[in-house]
Order: structure tokens, then sequence, then C-alpha cells
């Protein structure tokens, strides 16, 4: 058996496929670091933007909230400077972080399990869903309702997708992408019809933001509903990394390795489903991050989903953050919806990947 | 390699002593209301090459798939043994420790190392919550050094050849220390040297008391390596026995639609087959 390889043996492949093992090696450095980065991200994010802020200030409100203020020694803030951290940019920066890693782990949970590098975590039709739901209550003028219309409209699309993939015959990866397609089509082009036919002046620049996918508007509601979905839902996907492992040859593998493959994938897209949903309840539908993420990430870490998922979540949190601070910085005092940051950051990049290398097509 | 094999031997206690290797009646399998596979019996004795043989369409890959468990068998009455072990009835995990399936065509697009790729064997083994031990990476590089890639650990499955690749299927099936593997084509799209590379390692395993069924095209593969061979002709078995039984003219010239005639390899003694169109 070893005869005819003995001679070529070695890493004979150019250096890509030299460095990057060895950089995998160095992984279990990874996950703290991401996580200094993250917490540095916040600190430093929420101090950008008008009013003069430090990193300081920001720890002595935070501190101040928590009640820890008095322990810590540390001098608490002006009302105004601590409404504007308290209340303005600490809900929405935690937002930008909990939708971030949520959708970079639904974007990783996807493309393993469709095995296509162009998933992403709206593939089900979820986001067109969603826009629709938000889309009739904004133009009925019920702003309120909107992250419930958007939620539902999420899971009504998810419900379809499913049951058209599941009408065609098994749940494959490629029925599953096609009645993904489907649905979404006609989601979208319902909330043109509704939009064409009864949006009036006010409502477009509302649904404009909505559909580009923006965090403007986020408070310690969204914070909350956007974190405990994340750590709830986004732990149970995250621990999911052996099962999408056994994926990476395809169906047939992951049953031969013992995966009870069709049980696996529904519980997986329901998960995906109800995060991505109540994430895009609160923010819209923000395009690229979890598309991009999960291959930015895989190209440190390799395809292995132990290290890959917690990773990306890290990751997303981290670039949704600043993503954000960019849409609310650069043309200040005007605001851009994150949507347009993420999507004018994330093509190049990925057409960057592509032209990389076959790495992810 | 075989510990497990041999020590789930052991451990049964049948009437008939010792491995009784693959025993499978009466299996049947149909899509759409048309029967692809309509009761095959099959046997693959242990520790020995055995060769799933017919044309294009007989239905050997849906028998290889239906005898791993990845597609339940249409027909109540089928039963599927190994070693006593009732393999239809065994739990996905348990079943993917005693028999691992090497596929046709398994591909990947992703950035996988060829350990990473091979660890993927130790699945069944462990907790699903669990990483890597330094058990399974042992097991791993064992499974790499049976097929002669311990120099490509670290290579990239996409950067292989399709040689090389088909080795890294069969460590991934061999990380999995099953007692009986099944495999489909494993020498398709591969060149002469790798094709007898492929068969050798097999041949090498079966020594060790691994039970191997493998589904091959070319029948004078066939006919160097296997002990053993079923013929599968529209999802019944035509015939089934020794190697120099079965490819005979008279049974494989209806089967195939040529005209067969068989030389004996004067070193091997094993049979030579050759092929013209009738007519």
């Amino acid at each position: 058996m070893t005869t005819r390889t003995a001679a070529p043996a070695g890493p004979v492949a150019g250096p890509a496929a030299t460095v990057r093992p060895a950089a995998r090696r160095g992984g279990v450095w990874w996950l703290p670091a991401a996580v200094v980065a993250l917490v540095a991200t916040v600190l430093v994010a929420v101090t950008i933007g008008p009013a003069d802020l430090s990193v300081g200030d920001v720890a002595a409100s935070v501190a101040g909230h928590l009640g820890l203020g008095g322990v810590l020694g540390l001098e608490p803030l002006g009302t105004l400077q601590d409404g504007m951290v308290w209340q303005l940019r600490l809900p929405r920066v935690l937002t930008a972080a909990a939708v971030g890693a949520g959708l970079a782990v639904c974007g990783v949970v996807m493309q393993s399990l469709t095995r296509n590098p162009l998933a992403d975590p709206y593939l089900l039709g979820l986001s067109s869903g969603a826009s629709l739901g938000a889309v009739l209550v904004l133009v009925a003028g019920l702003t309120v309702l909107l992250p419930v219309a958007a939620f539902v409209g999420a899971v009504a699309a998810l419900v379809a997708a499913l049951t058209l993939a599941g009408a065609i015959g098994t749940i494959t990866p490629t029925r599953t992408v096609l009645a993904g397609l489907a649905v979404s089509q006609l989601a979208a082009a319902a909330t043109s019809f509704v939009i064409f036919w009864s949006a009036t002046g006010d409502s477009y620049r509302e649904i404009l933001s909505w559909l580009m996918g923006s965090v403007a508007g986020a408070t310690w509601t969204s914070v909350a509903v956007t974190g405990i979905a994340v750590l709830v839902l986004g732990t149970l996907l995250a621990s999911s990394g052996s099962v999408l492992d056994a994926f990476t040859f395809g169906d047939t593998a992951a049953a031969a390795l013992g995966v009870p493959v069709a049980r696996v994938r529904w519980l997986l897209l329901v998960g995906v489903a109800l995060l991505t949903g109540a994430l895009v309840s609160q923010s819209g539908s923000i395009g690229f991050v979890g598309l991009i993420l999960p291959h930015a990430v895989r190209m440190l870490t390799g395809a292995r989903h132990r290290l890959l998922l917690p990773l990306s979540a890290l990751c997303g949190a981290s670039f949704l953050v600043w993503a954000d601070t960019l849409a609310r910085t650069v043309f200040a005092p005007r605001e851009v919806p994150v949507g347009i940051v993420t999507a004018a950051i994330g093509a190049p990049v990925f057409a960057l990947l592509l032209w990389k290398g076959r790495r992810i097509a | 390699m075989t510990t497990t094999a041999t020590g789930a031997r052991t451990a049964t206690t049948g009437t008939t002593p010792g491995p009784r290797g693959l025993d499978a009646e009466r299996v049947s399998w149909s899509v759409g209301g048309r029967l692809i596979l309509d009761g095959v019996d099959a046997t693959a004795p242990a520790g020995a090459v055995s060769g799933l043989l017919g044309p294009n369409g007989s239905g050997k890959s849906t028998l290889l798939r239906v005898l791993a468990g990845v597609q339940p068998p249409s027909d109540a009455g089928a039963r599927v043994a190994f070693d006593d072990a009732d393999l239809l009835g065994l739990g996905r995990r348990k079943r993917a420790r005693v028999l691992a399936l090497v596929e046709q065509e398994a591909s990947t697009d992703l950035p996988l190392t060829v350990l990473d790729a091979v660890l993927l064997g130790r699945i069944p083994h462990r907790s699903l919550l669990a990483g890597d031990s330094d058990a399974d990476r042992a097991v791993a590089h064992r499974a790499l050094a049976t097929v002669g890639m311990t120099a490509f650990a670290e290579r990239e499955v996409t950067t292989l050849s399709g040689g090389e690749r088909q080795r890294v299927h069969m460590a991934r099936a061999l990380a999995q220390e099953p007692a009986l593997i099944l495999l489909d084509e494993p020498t398709n799209h591969l060149d002469v040297a790798a094709q007898l590379d492929a068969l050798r390692t097999l041949r090498a395993l079966a020594e060790d008391g691994v039970t191997v069924l493998a589904a091959l095209h070319d029948l004078n593969l066939a006919a160097q390596t296997c002990d053993h061979v079923v013929l599968l002709s529209e999802g019944r078995v035509v015939a089934a026995g020794d190697v120099r039984d079965v490819l005979v003219p008279d049974v494989l010239d209806p089967v195939y639609g040529v005209r067969t005639e068989v030389l004996t390899h004067p070193r091997t003694g094993r049979p030579v087959l050759s092929f013209e169109l009738p007519g």
C-alpha cells in the first residue's frame, strides 16, 4: 500500500496547504482571543460617536446600573452621559452583538446542513416571510406589532418551505434550497405588491430601513429578545458540532455514522428558523453576516464544527457591532441601515474569498 | 484494528462457534412502486473479501445502502444478521460501531484535513458533545497507516487525487473499527495501480478478520480478488458462491448480454475473463 506513496510523501500542495493546518493547531487560543476582542469591541463601540465618552465612563455607567459602582470605587456618570450610554448606545451595541452572533451560527448550520456554500440563515425564505409580516403592519400603521408580525412571518415561511420540501419527498439538501427559494420569491412578490399598493410617503423610509436591516431603534427589550434567543437556541445549535461534522460527506455518510439524518435536519432547521425569526423581529433582515462570517472563520479553523460554531458566533458579534458603528458614524448625523454596510463589506469580501481559491465553491 | 471485531465475535455465544459473517435474507426495496431489490438473499463469509457483482442498475448500491441501515428495507420480512447480531434491529450508533460504509462518490468542498476527515469515523464511538480524545487520534493515525496515508495527515482532502481520496474514505471507515465493511465501487475512477492497491488493502483487512463486501464493476478485478461473489441482476440474486463457480459463461452471458471466455492465469490459477459482444 505504501510503496507508491512513499516518494511524493509530505505536504506538496504549496504554501496555502501547509500554513493552514499549522494555524489550526493554535486553535485553543482563538476562543479566548475572540472573547477578549468582543468585550473590547462592545466597550469601545459605545464610546464612539458624539459626546466625549471614554471606556472608563462606559464601565462606570454599567457598574452603576449593576449596583457595583460603589464596590469598584468608580465615579458615577452625569445623568445625560449615563442616559446616552445606558439607554441608547449600550442596548444598540448589545443587540448588534447578539444579532451578529446568532446570524453567524445560523449561517454555519445552514451551510453544513445543505452542503451549500451559498446558504445563509435566510435560505428558507425566513427573511422574506418576516419582511412580509413587517411591511403589512407598517403599512397598517401598527408599528408596535412589528416584532411579532416579523416573527410570525418568518415561522410561517419556514412551515411553508418545509411543507413544500416534504411534499416532494424526503427533505434533501437540494429540495430544502429549492423550496426555500420558491417561498422566498412568493413572499418577496407579496411584499412588493403591498408596498406598491398601499405605502405612503411616510412609511416608505420606515419600510426601506427595516428591509435593509437596522438596530437603530434597539432597546433593552431588543437586547432581551435577541440575547435570550442567542443564549438558548444559539447554544443548542452551537453544541451540534459533532452531528454537523457527520454531514461533511453528505446525508448517506452521516447516516452511516449513526446520525438520525431526517430528525436532526428537522430539529436544526427549526432551531435556525426560531433563532433567525427572533433576530429578524428586532433588527430586520441584515444580510451577508450569516453568509460571509462562516467562510471567513472556516479559513482559520478548518471545517470541523466544534471550534467553528462558537468562534463564528463571537466573530459575528464583533463584526456586526463594528458594522453598526460605521452605519451610525460615517454619514453622521445621518444614519444608514447597517444592512447596507454589511453588504458593502460583505460582497467584496465574498468575491475575494471566491477568487482566492476554490475553497468555498 | 480488529480488536472490536474479535471482541464482538467472542462475545456472541451462538450454537455455531466462531464468526459467521454477513447473512441477509429476503431484502426488498422499492421506490415509487418500482421494485429495485426483490427478495435478495446474500451472504459474505467472515474474514473474506466478497464481491457484489451485476450490471448497471441491478441494485448493488441499493443493497449496500439497505445492509448499512441507511435505507430501511421495504418488506418487514427482511433479516440482516452479522455474526448472530440482528443488524436491522441494532440502534444507529451501535450499528455504526459494527459496520462501516464506503460510498462511491462522497466528496466535500470544505477545507478539511485528511486527519480531520478520518476522525469523523470516531463519531459513533463517543458522546456527541465530546471532542477528539487522544485515543480517537491514535485510532485515526493507525487507520491512516493501514492505507498508507500517514504522510498526508495534514493535507486538505480537496487537494488529493482520486486514489488518495479513496484511501482517505477507507481510513475513515477503518476509524469506525468495524467488523464489517461495505464498499460501493471502491475502484471506480482509479488507475490500475490504485485499483490493485485498494483491493490489496481489502484483502489485508479480511486477513485481519474483518468481513468485506464490495460492489465491483470490473469482473476481472473480482476474479482476482474475491473469494466469494454474489451476482445481482434486476434486483434478484442470479448466482452466489465461490468465484470460480459464478464467473462462468453459462451464468455471466445471459446477465451481461456478452460472450465470455474464461482462461486460467498461469501463475495465480485464478480465472481471467475475456468478453465479446454476441453475433
